[in-house]
């Protein structure tokens, strides 16, 4: 078999849905119906996994470590909210792609500054644009209400026919399918040979340039569809909470996204996923038992990951799992660790 | 005339506060290669003691300082021997959520220590109001900071130029593993000067309540400034990051005293536009290696 017949028989294999995924999928339809009270944190939750489906993309399977996330979340936050609010496009959907690329078009743009240099020099890059975002729509308070925020949004039914009600089922439904959908984009796009040629440059760039890869090309095309999640992500969170705040813009928010992606596991796109629902359940039981310094738990959460490791407390969560698999089902897991980044 | 060399001078006192915050990471971030986050909750710790000290026991103003020097350094040392230890050689991503948590922990540890307001330290009364000097308002207590910063920055520059220890600390970082051949021990020079800078931080802190304010929020508010100054600084001597500490405060306070509607806007806006011109800073060699 030659290498390259190899390289392609195993990305098939890996592309292949499991039954595993399939499950997952199946369990979180079957809460939106086993928990008719929980639509407001089940939605943020989904909400949260898509913005961490998003990290996912440039730092799981790129290597870019990004500190300004929420810099896209913001502006399609606030993209949507100025659509609903003066009604230019007034259907959610078509406002939400309207609002995905108006990120887009930021994740482009930047993504030229962010693929020059180190490590360290992206970090600054990508805070600071995301500091500068919060400070413009904190100077433009005209049009983004300051620090009040936008108030007063009014969403029209989807489609014309389904309205949001109070409850927040339709939004929670909504949310599901819009996170469906971007994760067969996203789960088509890694495993083309476009994504393996991502994983390629994250291994070595130079020897990915050396084969032939056009590593900066790639990039900025991974940053900008991932802007582009991002994007959906925060007009989301306008659509279904009818607010936006300076806040979208916060490093806070930018932190704990990548908390969330640590948690979850980084390079196989359900860790967003998983890390969301982690992450929300872990903050709900911080703020029960100290309302106020709920943050001091999160950092410690970071803090306690770091030291042990990534890998290994991944190794130690699945380890369970995997064996059962292995036990019942006679061969290899089929949950994957998460491939290291470094 | 005179409007435009007041602001000069609280630009410089500015500038050259921020040098003494952010010394200590120049170090970390540009020679050991570690990227802390957490410098900041440092210069708060410093702060935080000081004002206690001064403020509840009654300490005057000038023996607290070295006292928030003393103890930021400790905790720093601390900190370097448990935990900082292990993650040197770790990859920046790890370093970066490492140090958030840290900074995430010490705002709601003084949060719910000393509450989330603004605190202020009782100045004495020498160095409160302002002079005229040619006609140029001068700040008593800024003026006491360029000197006392002027100061440190001199003895830092002559402790690396000429002593052991600085040649030592310049070999340690331009090779590490040549440095350990030559019986340098390098860790311990590592955690010296780590412990150093947060002394330095926790210093700064102190003497930046009046000027920058304090409250918890310090870590995060002011992360970006320390950053600022080390990346467009570079850190191949001391010279760098201090001449950009002096560009970035003349460069704010000008921005907010001229154009006090774009706010922060100008100084995000300098520093990306000098980190795509020059990557790896204005003055120097590679921050990373």
């Amino acid at each position: 078999m030659s290498a390259a017949s190899d390289v392609g028989y195993h990305a098939q294999r890996q592309a292949r849905w499991h039954y595993g995924e399939i499950a997952f999928w199946l369990i979180v339809l079957a809460c939106g119906f086993a928990f008719p009270s929980r639509y407001l944190i089940m939605t943020d939750i989904l909400r949260l996994a898509l913005f961490a489906m998003s990290l996912d993309l440039i730092l799981g399977y790129a290597g870019i470590v990004s500190l300004g996330h929420a810099a896209f979340f913001g502006v399609g936050a606030y993209a949507a909210g100025l659509l609903a609010l003066h009604g230019i496009v007034k259907e959610p959907v078509l406002a939400l792609i309207v609002a995905g690329l108006a990120a887009m078009v930021l994740g482009f743009a930047t993504s030229f500054l962010v693929i020059r240099g180190v490590d360290l020099t992206r970090l600054m890059v990508t805070l600071g644009i995301a500091l500068l975002l919060e400070a413009l729509a904190e100077r433009f308070s005209n049009i983004t209400g300051g620090t009040d925020g936008l108030q007063g949004i009014e969403m029209q039914p989807i489609f014309g026919e389904i309205p949001f009600d109070m409850f927040g089922k339709a939004g929670f439904f909504y949310s599901l399918a819009v996170l469906f959908l971007l994760f067969l984009l996203a789960r088509r796009v890694v495993n083309s040979p476009f994504g393996l040629s991502l994983r390629a440059i994250k291994n070595n760039p130079l020897r990915a340039a050396a084969i032939g890869i056009p590593v900066n090309r790639r990039l900025v095309a991974i940053y900008t569809l991932a802007a582009f999640y991002a994007g959906i992500a925060g007009a989301l969170f306008t659509q279904t909470t009818a607010i936006a705040s300076l806040d979208v813009f916060a490093f806070e928010r930018s932190a704990d996204l990548m908390l969330v992606l640590v948690i979850g596991g980084t390079g196989y796109l359900y860790g967003g996923l998983v890390g969301a629902v982690i992450f929300r359940l872990l903050q709900e039981l911080f703020s029960t038992i100290t309302p106020q310094y709920w943050q001091f738990w999160i950092g410690l959460v970071l803090v306690v990951i770091v030291l042990v490791g990534r890998q290994r407390l991944h190794r130690w969560v699945l380890y369970v799992p995997n064996l059962i698999i292995r036990r019942i089902a006679g061969r290899k897991a089929i949950v994957a660790v998460p491939e290291s980044d470094s | 005339m005179t409007a435009i060399l007041t602001n000069l001078f609280d630009g410089v006192a500015y500038g050259m506060l921020l040098f003494v915050l952010a010394c200590g990471l120049a170090v970390t971030l540009g020679l050991m290669n570690f990227v802390n986050l957490a410098h900041g909750a440092f210069a708060m710790a410093g702060g935080y003691i000081c004002m206690v000290l001064v403020n509840r026991m009654g300490w005057p103003f000038f023996a607290a300082l070295p006292l928030a020097f003393v103890s930021s350094a400790a905790i720093g040392i601390a900190l370097e021997r448990t935990l900082y230890r292990h993650l040197y050689a770790r990859s920046h991503l790890d370093q970066v959520l490492f140090t958030i948590g840290l900074t995430f922990m010490s705002v709601a540890a003084v949060d719910y220590i000393q509450g989330s307001s603004r605190v202020f330290i009782n100045l004495p009364a020498a160095l409160q109001g302002q002079f005229d000097l040619f006609g140029v308002g001068i700040g008593r207590y800024r003026l006491m900071i360029i000197v006392i910063c002027g100061l440190l920055t001199i003895a830092l520059q002559m402790v690396l130029a000429k002593t052991r220890f600085g040649s030592r600390l310049r070999a340690a970082v331009d090779d590490p593993r040549a440095a350990s051949g030559l019986g340098i021990n390098v860790p311990q020079v590592f955690a010296f000067t780590f412990a150093f800078g947060c002394g330095l931080a926790g210093l700064g802190g102190a003497l930046s309540a009046e000027i920058l304010g304090l409250d918890p929020y310090f870590p995060l508010k002011f992360m970006i400034y320390f950053l600022i100054v080390v990346t467009v600084g570079g850190s191949s001597s001391i010279t760098g990051p201090f001449l950009a500490s002096l560009l970035l405060g003349i460069g704010d306070v000008a921005g907010k005293y001229y154009v006090p509607k774009m706010g922060p806007f100008v100084i995000y806006t300098i520093m990306i536009v000098i980190l795509i011109w020059r990557p790896n800073g204005l003055f120097g060699r590679t921050a990373a290696r």
